[in-house]
């Protein structure tokens, strides 16, 4: 069975300064895969990369099979790639309904996401609808970015580092829709520095390292091995 | 949700007074002033809803006003259809200009507009069997406006005020046109675009597309007022797509406020009405508009209707205490 995405040898540079050297993985359906890694080993970049934002110069990325290097962001989007940007910044103009409704205009796809549905998974939402996006915490944020990605109906969702600068009780909410949603059967690719977080979620893990996979193998392993944990994460 | 105050029709109707004052000074510049506003109006949907800063829009409006002036004057094609042909005409430009234009981003984009614009000049001058080059065309017609003396209340009128009314009534329905567009769902994705392209563009927005539209639209817009703007002036010339008429709307825009839908068109009557003032002191006119500028860029950046609303915004605020007043164009100047 060929993968939901598959990245080849991917090389990323941004103008002369190289930040991929040839990452490949793997991520099936149904699957939450974690990417592990300190500050500006490539994480975003990677994500950058499968988002079409950041074309790669080398290398193959495979969606479904089929070869989706170098398509503009809008079309990824489109083939159901949602993607969550670490600034997760909404748009601050629009009400928290007019950012959903927005995301569910141009959506390409029809599924079971709609306003009533992101609503129901994050209610607070619900009564935040016509606040501005400008006027709302960062948690609050964090989960409109989520729920407007849904509304594009993905059927892979990258999530880059959910849990930054969040308090860790907004924290654990988070971890807790995002396993909701795990459960449900959408497939997760989510970018991670802090090991609590990623490791509650994930059923594999990629630890990046200065661009390239350092390690590839289940979450488990890295759950249960604290010594291999230290050697490949600490600080 | 705000009450909504239907200010198009309000404004409409209060400007309806002006040829009941008898002067034809006052209508002319009232006519100057609605006709203008829907030119700066139209680049504002680039400008400040989109995102776009454009230094050619006055390619729409000098094509618009060709198409109109020589549909009506060589063909004796009648005013209302000259006039929306003048629209088509300059926002097929505008889809074919555009096309390339939205390939470029930011000031790339500007430039291309800009040499796009001069081509549209440089025909416009050369082109003698055509647009009749330097000498432009003079005495384009006033429509057939004998309709109005069966009208109670009109029939004493001169043909300038008659002409007022007509240009009244059609520029309302752009601005209620324009106003439908910015509020609706497609007018909201243009503020998306605006806020932040990229982000747009990965929950599925094709950027280029939305963009080209924007400018079509803006482009048809322009042409519609660039068409009426002949009429007005009684003869099309090749200035009407120079750069400095690019720069006009895009003063305008500056001085009433590009955050809101009326800042250009208050901005068109601030501009108009200053210069009628300031001209009738002195020479340096453009002295004193380069001092306004000034004062208005580092003072004023939100322009008039900016400043004002970011006012009323503080009056009115409530103690109830927000997270973060930030990315609202209001709140940012205040």
């Amino acid at each position: 069975m060929t993968a939901l995405l598959e990245l080849r040898e991917v090389h990323t540079s941004y103008g002369i300064s190289r930040v991929l050297f040839g990452v490949s993985l793997e991520v099936a359906r149904g699957e939450c895969v974690c990417l592990l890694g300190r500050n500006g080993v490539g994480k975003t970049t990677t994500m950058r990369s499968i988002m079409g934002l950041t074309t790669p110069a080398e290398g193959t990325i495979l969606w479904r099979g089929e070869d989706i290097t170098g398509w503009p962001p809008h079309l990824v989007a489109r083939a159901g790639i949602g993607f969550v940007p670490e600034d997760r910044r909404i748009f601050g103009e629009l009400t928290t309904w007019e950012n959903l409704d927005v995301a569910q205009r141009v959506a390409a796809r029809r599924g079971p996401w709609t306003i009533e549905a992101v609503y129901d998974l994050f209610p607070k939402l619900r009564e935040l609808a016509d606040r501005p996006g400008g006027f709302l915490s960062g948690g609050e944020q964090q989960m409109l970015t989520i729920a407007r990605t849904l509304m594009g109906n993905p059927e892979l969702l990258l999530l880059d580092e959910p849990s930054e600068g969040l308090a860790p009780l907004v924290v654990d909410q988070l971890l807790e829709r995002i396993l909701l949603l795990k459960r449900q059967g959408l497939t997760i690719l989510l970018a991670e520095q802090g090991v609590d977080f990623s490791l509650a979620l994930a059923d594999r893990v990629y630890v990046l390292e200065k661009g390239a996979v350092r390690f590839s193998g289940p979450a488990a392993a890295l759950r249960d091995d604290a010594a291999l944990r230290h050697e490949l994460l600490a600080l | 949700m705000t009450r909504r105050v239907p200010w198009t029709l309000l404004v409409a109707l209060t400007l309806l007074v002006v040829p009941f004052l008898g002067s034809r000074f006052y209508t002319f510049v009232a006519t100057d002033i609605v006709i203008l506003a829907l030119f700066a109006t139209s680049l504002n949907l680039l400008l400040g809803f989109t995102g776009l800063v454009t230094f050619g829009h006055a390619a729409y409006f000098g094509i618009g006003a060709y198409t109109c002036a020589l549909l009506m004057k060589e063909l004796g094609v009648p005013f209302l259809l000259a006039w929306l042909a003048g629209g088509a005409m300059a926002a097929f430009f505008a889809a074919v200009f555009g096309f390339f234009c939205v390939r470029l981003t930011k000031i790339y984009f500007a430039m291309l507009t800009l040499a796009f614009a001069q081509i549209v000049w440089a025909v416009c001058f050369k082109w003698n069997d055509v647009t009749g080059g330097e000498q432009g065309l003079p005495n384009v017609p006033y429509p057939d406006l004998e309709w109005m003396d069966a009208v109670p209340l009109l029939a004493d009128f001169r043909v300038g005020d008659k002409f007022f009314f007509v240009a009244l009534v059609l520029v309302a329905c752009c601005f209620a046109a324009l106003r439908r567009i910015v509020d609706s769902p497609f007018g909201r994705i243009l503020t998306v675009i605006r806020d932040n392209p990229e982000r747009a563009q990965f929950i599925g927005i094709n950027v280029r597309l939305y963009e080209l539209a924007a400018f079509v639209v803006a482009g048809f817009f322009a042409g519609l007022s660039g068409a009426l703007f002949g009429i007005f002036n009684r003869g099309v010339f090749p200035d009407f797509a120079y750069w400095t008429k690019s720069a006009e709307p895009l003063i305008m825009t500056l001085l009433g406020g590009m955050g809101h839908f009326w800042g250009p068109a208050v901005g068109a009557a601030a501009l108009i009405i200053l210069n009628q003032q300031i001209t009738s002191y002195t020479e340096y006119w453009p002295f004193v508009l380069g001092l306004v500028l000034m004062i208005l860029l580092f003072a004023f950046p939100g322009g008039i209707v900016g400043t004002l609303a970011g006012a009323r915004w503080r009056l009115r605020r409530r103690p109830v205490t927000l997270p973060k007043p930030a990315s609202d164009p209001v709140s940012r100047n205040a």
